[in-house]
């Protein structure tokens, strides 16, 4: 799983998708999930940076973890 | 070395909520780096804020308007030529090209050059003939069909999914979700710009933009595509950002290859939402208003037009920078009631 390289993606968190001219605002967590994800982490890699870096149940954290991912699919960000 | 510098005549100065793209085309030329321009505005109406952009525009004629017919125009332009020497005319709107492009020959032996579309590729492009040129040059096209007449509307209505686009000939477009609401826009259109009114398939998408330059020759000389990030009321277009896609590229490529376009156009392309095809909607055989958007992402075509009509084989332009973005904005300027007067009475300014 790895964002499109057309994505482009500013420090306070606005992402521009440079192929569709939309554009989006991200929290600090979902910058910082949207930057792993650059790197090619796993489903499971991100789960485990949302549980050390937050205070947070697991359940709750892969909810909204998969929120997440949805979202950026139905937006069309992730490479196919 | 020194610059040349070259007097150059253009039109569209009217920077209304749907401006002209005579600005747009006018600070380009400015920005060039090759050649310096004295330049002529060519207004019909003297409340065209351009006539009053002095550090834009050095000298303004009035022009008649393109229903007194070309000869009328002829006149006026050998009167102006004889008072600048124009070295070239760059009309800007829909209406008006026809005139100009009928007028190129005699212009061009009176030493006033242009880079004009001819009369075919002109009239090929006609909303109400979009089906036949998707047909010819192998371009997607929503279906389509002109009607002239209510009863041909109700007729052709029967064919189309609501909701339907009803649109003008030259300008304007709606989106009608009932016959009630076609009949009205059809009434609407046909009122402004006579028949016919063409009545084209909505296609649920993302609309993107292409300002573009053919040499004529059939090589695209550059083409920066577009999304709107705002658009008013009237459906204009306020803000944009460039992106970078491919395949609206190529769609530009395909058509100003295929059809050896001369001069500036602008693409109205609709990427379906469900198949992520790329249809053609419209074919403007102008620069579009927010042509200095490619100005400032690195393609300056405007630049390029006057270099290529100068013979001077510009290379293709193929590099532009994504994600740069114009916010239009109204400023009221404060003008002289001595230029009011200039333009009211003489028709120059």
């Amino acid at each position: 799983m790895k964002i499109k390289n057309s994505i482009a993606l500013s420090e306070n968190g606005f992402l521009f998708n440079t192929e569709t001219g939309e554009s989006f605002t991200l929290n600090q967590t979902g910058l910082s999930l949207l930057h792993y994800l650059r790197e090619g982490e796993t489903e499971k890699e991100l789960l485990q940076h949302l549980l050390s870096e937050y205070e947070v149940q697991t359940e709750v954290a892969e909810r909204d973890l998969h929120d997440f991912l949805e979202t950026l699919r139905r937006y069309k960000l992730l490479m196919p | 070395m020194t610059r040349p510098r070259y007097t150059i005549a253009v039109t569209g100065l009217n920077v209304v909520d749907s401006p002209g793209p005579g600005i747009a085309v006018i600070r380009g030329l400015r920005e060039s780096t090759r050649f310096d321009v004295r330049i002529i505005g060519l207004a019909y109406e003297n409340m065209e804020p351009g006539i009053y952009m002095r550090d834009m525009v050095d000298k303004t004629y009035i022009i008649p308007y393109p229903s007194a017919g070309h000869q009328v125009l002829l006149e006026r332009l050998q009167y102006i030529h004889h008072q600048e020497k124009l070295d070239i005319i760059i009309p800007n709107f829909d209406a008006e090209l026809i005139g100009f492009i009928r007028l190129q020959p005699v212009l061009q032996k009176m030493g006033i050059r242009s880079l004009l579309p001819g009369m075919d590729q002109f009239e090929e492009r006609l909303k109400d003939r979009l089906p036949e040129y998707g047909k010819r040059y192998d371009v997607l096209v929503p279906t389509s069909e002109p009607v002239t007449t209510i009863s041909g509307l109700h007729e052709a209505l029967k064919k189309f999914e609501l909701p339907v686009m009803v649109k003008g000939k030259f300008y304007e477009a709606y989106r009608a979700y009932s016959e009630e609401q076609a009949v009205a826009y059809f009434h609407k259109l046909s009122a402004k710009w006579g028949t016919p009114v063409i009545l084209q398939q909505y296609i649920a998408g993302q609309e993107y933009n292409v300002t573009a330059l053919g040499d004529g020759k059939g090589g695209l000389i550059g083409a920066v595509p577009m999304r709107k990030t705002f658009i008013t009321e009237s459906g204009k277009g306020w803000a944009g950002i460039t992106i970078a896609d491919q395949g609206l590229l190529d769609m530009a490529r395909h058509i100003v290859t295929q059809t050896h376009w001369a001069g500036g156009m602008e693409l109205e392309l609709m990427k379906e939402e469900k198949t992520g095809k790329v249809y053609l909607l419209e074919i403007n055989p102008r620069f579009p208003a927010w042509v200095y958007l490619a100005t400032g992402a690195g393609q300056n075509h405007p630049e390029a037009l006057v270099r290529l009509v100068m013979g001077d084989d510009p290379e293709p332009m193929t590099q532009y920078k994504t994600g740069t973005m114009f916010i239009r904005y109204a400023y009221d300027m404060i003008c002289n009631l001595e230029d009011y007067a200039s333009i009211s009475t003489t028709g120059e300014l």
